[in-house]
């Protein structure tokens, strides 16, 4: 039997190459996941806490499958169940048997509601019916936080950060109390194993943190004696409480910098929490940043080990620099990671000529821009992209590596170039959850990945298959 | 407080407890229900069963109408193979924005069928609606109208907004679709011996194993409708001369429309397991009543066991005793998936479905052994609590089961549509018992702390055949 003799978004029923104008009305292969999943899977990051939908069950079915496909690990999101009737009369009544399901069953410390675009459309008020719930229950009972997360504004990337400010809104408690070893981490939409990396910077710094959120364990945790109703770990709702005592929040994201209502802005305006705004700590010059503000908030050197890993990232960038000198990357995924796998890219000499993400960013071209070293003027700029708008400019632009989720496979294949799997979600290789990326030690692995991806490209397509370089 | 150390603390919800039944309870088993509010249900939604069902008709425009979620989270997951176009492996959506959800979102329909139509030159196009466009009022069936007229390519509406049901009310939306096109093609050429398979999706090639085993007797397959589709075999396939239909979900309705309209007696099969797939070849050769047929389809028969039943052996030695849940989709698999598991020497403990019917869930629960616990629409806490209670070996599933039955040293076995490995047909049950085999027998679960919990807990376990697993029943 014939098969796929390329790329499925630009071939005809018959396997032609399609021709004539490019649709650019539809949405083509999207290179972004709903808003809801975002918040999904900051809820997940919390103690105790069950995620739950109000909406339609397909939501929840398809972002648990979404998400246990990449994570490997047990993802309960409850739902309303809406029916046609609640679509018409509203999602009240369902709401309330939904939670009280949820509590009869899984007795979580809390309860994580976002929105759909059904109860958005509707016009469902959430708060009240939160309200009227808690009321009737004369305040028994977990917690419910709530965000609102259509899917028709935003990308799940703005469903992860509206939560994390939503989870601050409801927790935190005004303090005169500052804690000086005590500090706030917001990460973006990072893997397990960069959480507990985080962590662990931190304790070398001598400082505590709160990381919110944490799915590091309940994401990606240990074989079982007995089921767990919620998987152990996050960020416990009494930590969140005390945010406010911490001496300095850094905030990760690009995007979350020029964001005034960001939730590390929130904290430094409500709580007057000093904010840090930081990159995506990929590459040295942006997790210099991080390690800088972590040693000007904890009042120390740079550790031993640190700077030891430091050391060999960049022995190994000399290592290894002719192999990736000159090469050209295309990078997609959530609008902040592509910045710092930007920047890391130009600071190992990739040219990252295209630079794609689903999501409407603002600014994207600057913030692009202020961290791609040698400018942009060869750089492809997509914002509001869908993959086959990639392709398209990859196919003209013809580059060497491809990063990004599993979602880049039809196009390295097509260009027959290698994709190194980051960001989410990756649901076609293993170990999604332990990929570390960020300081020096997850950047130094990810810098092997990709020399190693780009020599056995070229070891592959040699003529004589040597084995010694 | 969420941990549990012992089954029993996980209770199942009161507006579910007739839902969960024993054989030999003599309680009373209701299904077809609506999801409970809170259940955290496997189940899917209407579009996701409108979705499914219609994906593999590989040479269609598929576009989903409304905001980005119900579009993205199906793009190509699949394991449904093509033989020839890829169209229907991308993912096409209006990806409604906020100002569409106000205004109206047909404008932009009608633009990116008009783009799409004449870029990839489908053969038809589906359109499915989610649940926005079910509120916003968008009049889909006349965007569908002024398209078809403009492009001459039929461009066809599929009811299928999430809030509607679960996925069986998208499987009958689904049907209705496909079967606009039922009737509209030439049927010159079609054998008397001729059949549809329907409901067969063709994952990892299943449905190119069974048209040979049909073609080979001298039956001829019409369409495979779900499977390796093609529209213009759609449109003839009312000339065939029986319908064979397999996941009886999602395509029973098809075949009654079938039924009432041509007068194509159908007949429910199963291709999974020797003797299901037996039956289904000898169904038709006995349908159409002409001896040679059936004396082909005996020598095929014949043939296959004796290719594939000697390793079948092997892997029974090995899997004797063991105990079994599944919790699939449809109920006609779980069946097959009971007397496939029997035929291994293994007990089916714990059994279930999504969206199994009253009629199906008799059947069940008269090939099930006494004992076995069967439940309509679980959810992972109460799948949990039985694989706990009845200490099972081995789950079959899907993606969504998987880390129930991982997280409790469980062996598990994918019998979902994201496989890669043809398990239908006889060789199919090689591959089946290999899978099963390969994780239940794994030396890897003696790690585990629950197996080794368990070992610390239990007397020694019996002596052990020489091909017998290692540390896998420990």
């Amino acid at each position: 039997m014939s098969m796929c003799k390329g790329n499925p978004d630009t071939l005809t029923t018959t396997g032609e190459h399609a021709e004539g104008p490019l649709p650019a009305s539809a949405t083509r292969n999207a290179c972004k996941l709903c808003t809801p999943l975002g918040a999904a899977m900051v809820f997940k990051g919390i103690k105790g806490c069950l995620p739950f939908l109000h909406g339609s069950q397909g939501c929840a079915t398809y972002i648990r499958r979404y998400m246990i496909s990449h994570f490997r690990e047990p993802v309960d999101i409850a739902s309303s169940s809406f029916s046609e009737d609640d679509a018409i009369f509203g999602g009240a009544r369902n709401f309330a048997q939904g939670v009280d399901n949820v509590i009869r069953q899984y007795e979580p410390e809390v309860i994580g509601v976002a929105t759909t675009c059904l109860s958005e459309t509707i016009g469902d008020n959430m708060l009240g019916m939160i309200k009227t719930y808690q009321d009737k229950h004369s305040g028994d009972g977990p917690p419910l936080v709530h965000v609102s997360t259509p899917a028709y504004t935003g990308t799940h990337s703005d469903g992860y950060y509206s939560a994390i400010r939503e989870l601050l809104k409801a927790f935190v408690k005004p303090t005169r109390i500052t804690q000086s070893r005590m500090v706030n981490i917001l990460p973006a939409m990072m893997s397990c194993a960069d959480l507990r990396h985080l962590r662990e910077i931190c304790a070398l710094y001598e400082l505590d943190a709160t990381i919110l959120p944490d799915y590091s364990s309940t994401l990606e945790g240990g074989s079982w004696d007995s089921y767990h109703k919620i998987s152990p770990g996050g960020t416990a709702v009494e930590d969140i409480a005390e945010m406010a005592t911490a001496i300095a929040t850094l905030e990760i994201g690009h995007t979350q910098a020029v964001d005034k209502k960001s939730a590390g802005h929130w904290l430094e305006t409500e709580h007057k929490v000093r904010c840090d705004s930081l990159g995506w700590p990929i590459g040295i010059r942006l997790s210099d940043q991080l390690f800088a503000a972590m040693a000007t908030i904890a009042d120390r050197p740079m550790p031993a080990q640190l700077a030891d890993e430091r050391g060999r990232l960049i022995d190994a960038y000399v290592d290894a620099h002719k192999y990736v000198s000159g090469k050209r990357a295309a990078i997609f995924g959530e609008p902040d990671m592509v910045v710092g796998l930007a920047a890391f890219m130009s600071e190992i000499g990739i040219r990252p000529v295209i630079c794609a993400t689903g999501a409407k960013v603002k600014n994207w071209k600057e913030l692009l821009a202020s961290e791609i070293e040698g400018g942009t003027a060869d750089v492809e700029i997509l914002s509001d992209s869908d993959h086959a708008k990639l392709a398209a400019a990859a196919r003209e632009l013809k580059p060497d590596i491809i990063l990004g989720s599993s979602k880049g496979y039809p196009l390295a294949r097509e260009m027959k170039i290698p994709l190194v799997r980051i960001g989410f979600p990756i649901h076609d290789r293993i170990g999604a959850q332990r990929m570390l990326s960020v300081g020096y030690r997850g950047t130094l692995e990810l810098f092997d990945r990709v020399a190693n991806a780009l020599l056995e490209g070229r070891q592959d397509d040699s003529e004589t298959g040597y084995s010694y370089l | 407080m969420n941990s549990v150390n012992t089954p029993s603390s996980i209770r199942v919800l009161d507006e579910r407890s007739d839902q969960v039944w024993t054989k030999g309870s003599g309680k009373e088993f209701v299904c077809d229900k609506k999801s409970a509010a809170g259940s955290v249900t496997q189940r899917a939604c209407a579009f996701c069963g409108s979705r499914v069902v219609l994906y593999p008709i590989a040479d269609a425009l598929h576009i989903v109408h409304g905001p980005i979620g119900c579009a993205v989270y199906n793009w190509d997951i699949r394991g449904s193979l093509s033989s020839g176009s890829q169209l229907n492996r991308n993912s096409f959506s209006t990806d409604l924005a906020e100002k569409e959800v106000i205004f109206g979102g047909e404008k932009k329909l009608k633009a990116s069928l008009l783009e799409l139509i004449n870029f990839y030159q489908p053969k038809a196009a589906f359109v499915y609606s989610t649940c926005i466009v079910g509120l916003i009022g968008d009049d889909v069936g006349a965007v569908c109208k002024q398209v078809t007229k403009e492009t001459g390519i039929d461009c066809i509406p599929v009811d299928s907004p999430g809030f509607k049901g679960t996925k069986k009310s998208g499987y009958q939306a689904a049907c209705e679709a496909a079967y606009k096109l039922v009737g509209t093609g030439d049927t010159n050429g079609i054998s008397k011996y001729s059949i549809n398979l329907l409901g067969e999706f063709n994952i990892a090639g299943e449905a190119w194993m069974i048209r040979k085993y049909y073609e080979k007797i001298g039956i001829q397959v019409v369409s495979t409708i779900t499977g390796d589709g093609r529209v213009d075999d759609l449109r003839r396939c009312h000339g065939a001369k029986l319908n064979l239909v397999q996941c009886s979900g999602s395509m029973t309705h098809l075949s009654k429309l079938l039924k009432d309209d041509y007068g194509i007696p159908m007949e429910r099969v199963s291709f999974f397991g020797f003797e299901d797939t037996a039956r289904a070849i000898y169904a038709a050769a006995e349908h159409f009543g002409d001896p040679e047929l059936m004396r082909r389809a005996e020598e095929l028969v014949r043939d296959e066991i004796s290719k594939y039943a000697p390793k079948l052996k092997e892997y029974k030695k090995r899997l004797k005793g063991k105990k079994a849940a599944l919790y699939v989709g449809g109920a006609f698999k779980a069946f097959s998936l009971v007397l496939a598991l029997r035929s291994l020497g293994m007990q089916t403990v714990l059994a279930g479905t999504q969206t199994g019917s009253a009629e199906d869930y008799e059947q069940l629960k008269e090939i099930c052994d006494p004992g076995t616990v069967i439940v309509d629409d679980s959810n992972p806490l109460e799948l949990a609590k039985f694989v706990l209670e009845k200490d099972v070996d081995l789950f079959i599933g899907g993606v969504k089961e998987r880390p129930i039955a991982f997280k409790l040293g469980v062996a598990f076995c994918d019998h979902n549509h994201e496989r890669k490995i043809p398990l239908a047909g006889f060789e199919g049950m090689v591959h089946f018992a290999e899978e099963v085999a390969n994780s239940a027998c794994s030396p890897i679960w003696k790690y585990a702390p629950r197996r080794q919990a368990k070992a610390l807990r239990l007397p020694e376990p019996e002596p052990t055949a020489p091909l017998a697993c290692e540390g896998g029943a420990a």
